[in-house]
């Protein structure tokens, strides 16, 4: 018998760690080994039980109390995956994922037991740096990061900029917030990663690597910085690999020190030397002149995850996934009011009704879709009625949202749009670097704008401001973080339009979201005076006595809401 | 932030210094690692006190005022110090739309600090930071480097407790 357990950040958040320590203490007998989060984060912990005849039992929500029934009787029908649960693996196409779940990222044989670093062995014995290059123009490898730029482009670029030093450089600062995919890779598979720089670095030509991981994520540099070392103990990474004499290549890890416009390639490579990460006009290209001023690529942990597969498989067995012009499977993180919430790897070109009600299982507590935000803060919102649309990159940038890293996040009746246009311009107008006008100060006249209309002060003049704003902001932006900053708020006006209408005209949020513009009210039908509302109130707002209806003093209520949260009998409701 | 308004709350001692002697020793080029030099010495000193900026600028004759940009650019540097425990609740749009608001509101009501300050006891600070890429479990919460998920407000109140009780 063996056991894996799901070890990543997510799992481990989820107790992953206090089952690791009883299997170790109490049944030391049985081999333990850690792995990468498979994807169903909603069911963590998730303990896998191989038998003697190497059958699969996969256990999901295991406590520590159920780790002695499992084990005795793997077959136990509490804890075991129930069919549905198993289908959202079984419908996913999986590249980057195809080893989570199976090998212990923190050890090196596994990897190399799974295939690992065969790819680039293949290429440095059977195909030159051109040849690789083609491999990935027919694959249609696309950047996975977000702006789905052509790989090959970007390999050729740099190949052809000739130097005797050049750099390839992993973008793994994944700022956007819903966003996990670039994680799961770090602490899933981190060999995968390097076995992708290699070849890239083969590729362009380049002798050292250095991944740029953002600080946030303590568990991912650890994983990937032992994977370095382990690599490098092998006589895959530094000087004269595989015995091929004067074929160097070396990784290094520089973390991030949380900075979401360092997403940005030029305002990497300003941070990577020590700077502040503030971007810079292109041309000159990163191919051109990058790190140090020397030629430099730039990829996403996932594009570069993609890559290892491709050599394996064969771009055209890549290339059969997906549409027309987005070719692949693509990772997405599918958070937020879905029932099902975890990462899954789909062909691009399902649509986004089989990913939130599919594979996600649909709206949490049964509630009404209202919204899907595809790409962050760069991104937009997207109503009901687009729910067939298929997940391609032409698609989805046509409705004004972007396909971006893969952040993926649901929302229900009870968000409210123009609160979440709101958030996200928070999160830009942090996060500007303040270089360009139209992003410091352009972003921050929105913000006000939407600011005002939450709390119910806003003009039906402010909407067509706020358009005209969000336009200029979009062309008077130097980088890809005031470009697309103005997303949010374009796409919520154009799909919601009605709830902007409805804050500015009516004075109201129907989701019960902007306080200044929602009541608390006491039902006296439903009210029993049972007095707890009173109690709990931290105000004194709520008045009655004992057995007789309450009510809430308009006057004194902050509306923090602890009253309806507490009440028992929904008497207390929002208008 | 101005530097004027820092208050420097601790004196750094020699011991102190010589760390950050040995740190800057470690890079042959100090201005191109000057990001990683500050991460090694907050994590040394806990954070980046003022004259700490004067000291490394003497040494290594970077400007004070770059340093000083680098360290006020980036969302981990900080200038003054924190309590024992680094509450950092996710901001991420998970996070923020299944709740986020009211745990942060639960916990500056229960410790009665607001974001970016530390309790008297020296036991907490409570923080705001980016997502922290756990969005399935949300909302969730960093303390030290534990990791809390699907949190409700007494959940976190019960955590906070715990935490108070062992010391």
């Amino acid at each position: 018998m063996k056991i894996k357990v799901g070890a990543s950040s997510c799992g481990i958040a989820a107790g992953a760690n206090s089952l690791i320590e009883i299997l170790e203490s109490d049944y030391s007998n049985i081999s333990t080994e850690i792995t990468g989060c498979i994807g169903l984060c909603y069911l963590e912990p998730i303990i896998d039980i191989y038998d003697e005849d190497d059958n699969l039992f996969r256990h999901v929500k295991v406590t520590p109390n159920d780790l002695k029934e499992i084990i005795e009787n793997p077959k136990s029908e509490k804890t075991l995956i129930k069919k549905e649960d198993e289908d959202i693996l079984n419908r996913q196409t999986r590249i980057v994922t195809e080893n989570y779940g199976y090998i212990n990222p923190e050890k090196m044989e596994d990897y190399l037991n799974a295939g690992g670093y065969k790819a680039i062995g293949k290429c440095v014995k059977n195909l030159t740096p051109k040849d690789i290059i083609e491999e990935m123009k027919i694959a249609g490898l696309r950047g996975r990061g977000g702006a789905g730029f052509p790989t090959w482009f970007k390999w050729n670029a740099a190949l052809n900029s000739k130097n005797e030093k050049k750099y390839i450089v992993c973008n793994a600062d994944e700022g956007d917030p819903g966003a996990f995919m670039d994680r799961s890779v770090l602490e899933g598979d981190p060999h995968r990663l390097i076995e992708g720089m290699m070849i890239a670095g083969y590729a362009i030509e380049a002798d050292e690597g250095i991944v740029y991981v953002r600080a946030e994520y303590p568990l991912a540099i650890k994983r990937l910085q032992k994977a370095i070392n382990d690599a490098r103990n092998y006589g895959l990474l530094g000087k004269n690999v595989f015995g091929i004499e004067g074929y160097n290549f070396d990784i290094r890890i520089k973390a991030g020190a949380g900075a979401f416009v360092c997403g940005e390639e030029t305002a990497l490579i300003a941070s990577l030397e020590g700077e502040r990460g503030m971007p810079r006009l292109k041309p000159p290209f990163p191919a051109q002149k990058g790190y140090l001023g020397l030629p430099t690529n730039i990829n996403n942990v996932e594009t570069l995850a993609n890559v290892p597969w491709i050599i394996n498989h064969g771009a055209s067995k890549f290339a059969s996934f997906g549409t027309e012009t987005s070719k692949g499977a693509k990772l997405f993180a599918l958070t937020g009011k879905v029932k099902k919430g975890g990462l899954v790897e789909i062909p691009m070109g399902m649509t986004l009704r089989e990913v939130i009600f599919e594979l996600g299982g649909g709206i949490k507590n049964d509630l009404e879709f209202k919204g899907v935000q595809m790409g962050g803060p760069s991104g937009g919102c997207l109503p009901k009625e687009m729910l067939d649309l298929p997940i391609d990159y032409e698609s989805i940038t046509k409705t004004g949202a972007i396909i971006g890293s893969g952040g993926m996040v649901v929302m229900d009746e009870t968000n409210c749009m123009v609160n979440m246009a709101k958030f996200f311009l928070e999160f830009t107008c942090d996060e500007s670097c303040g270089k360009c006008t139209y992003c410091r100060v352009g972003n921050k006249r929105m913000l006000e704008i939407l600011t005002r209309i939450t709390e119910g002060k806003g003009k039906l003049s402010d909407l067509d401001l706020l358009e005209e704003l969000a336009i200029k902001v979009k062309e008077g932006s130097l980088c890809g973080l005031g470009q697309t900053a103005p997303n949010p708020i374009l796409t919520t006006l154009k799909y919601f339009k009605d709830e902007y209408l409805e804050h500015i005209e009516e004075k109201k949020c129907v989701s019960g979201t902007c306080k200044d513009l929602i009541h608390y009210i006491i039902n006296p039908e439903k009210c029993v005076g049972c007095t707890l509302c009173s109690r709990v109130c931290p105000v004194g707002a709520i008045d009655g006595k004992v057995k007789e209806t309450h009510f809430i003093n308009e006057d004194l209520c902050i509306k923090c809401g602890k009253c309806y949260d507490t009440c028992k009998f929904d008497a207390i409701y929002i208008d | 932030m101005c530097c004027e308004d820092l208050k420097e709350e601790i004196e750094i001692s020699e011991e102190q210094y010589l760390k950050i002697d040995e740190i800057l020793n470690m890079y042959q080029d100090p201005e191109g690692n000057l990001i990683s030099i500050l991460q090694k010495i907050q994590s040394e000193l806990n954070y980046i006190p003022k004259v700490v900026i004067s000291y490394i600028s003497e040494k290594t004759k970077i400007y004070e005022s770059k340093i000083f940009g680098v360290v006020t650019f980036y969302s981990q540097f900080r200038m003054a110090p924190i309590g024992e425990n680094l509450i950092m609740l996710c901001q991420g749009t998970a996070c923020h739309v299944n709740g986020s608001e009211k745990i942060g509101e639960t916990i500056k009501e229960y410790l009665n600090i607001d974001v970016g300050e530390t309790t008297d006891d020296n036991l907490f600070t409570y923080t705001n930071v980016a997502c922290l890429g756990c969005c399935s479990l949300a909302p969730v919460m960093m303390i030290g480097d534990k990791t809390y998920g699907n949190l409700t407000t007494d959940k976190v109140k019960e955590i906070l407790k715990t935490i108070q009780k062992k010391n």
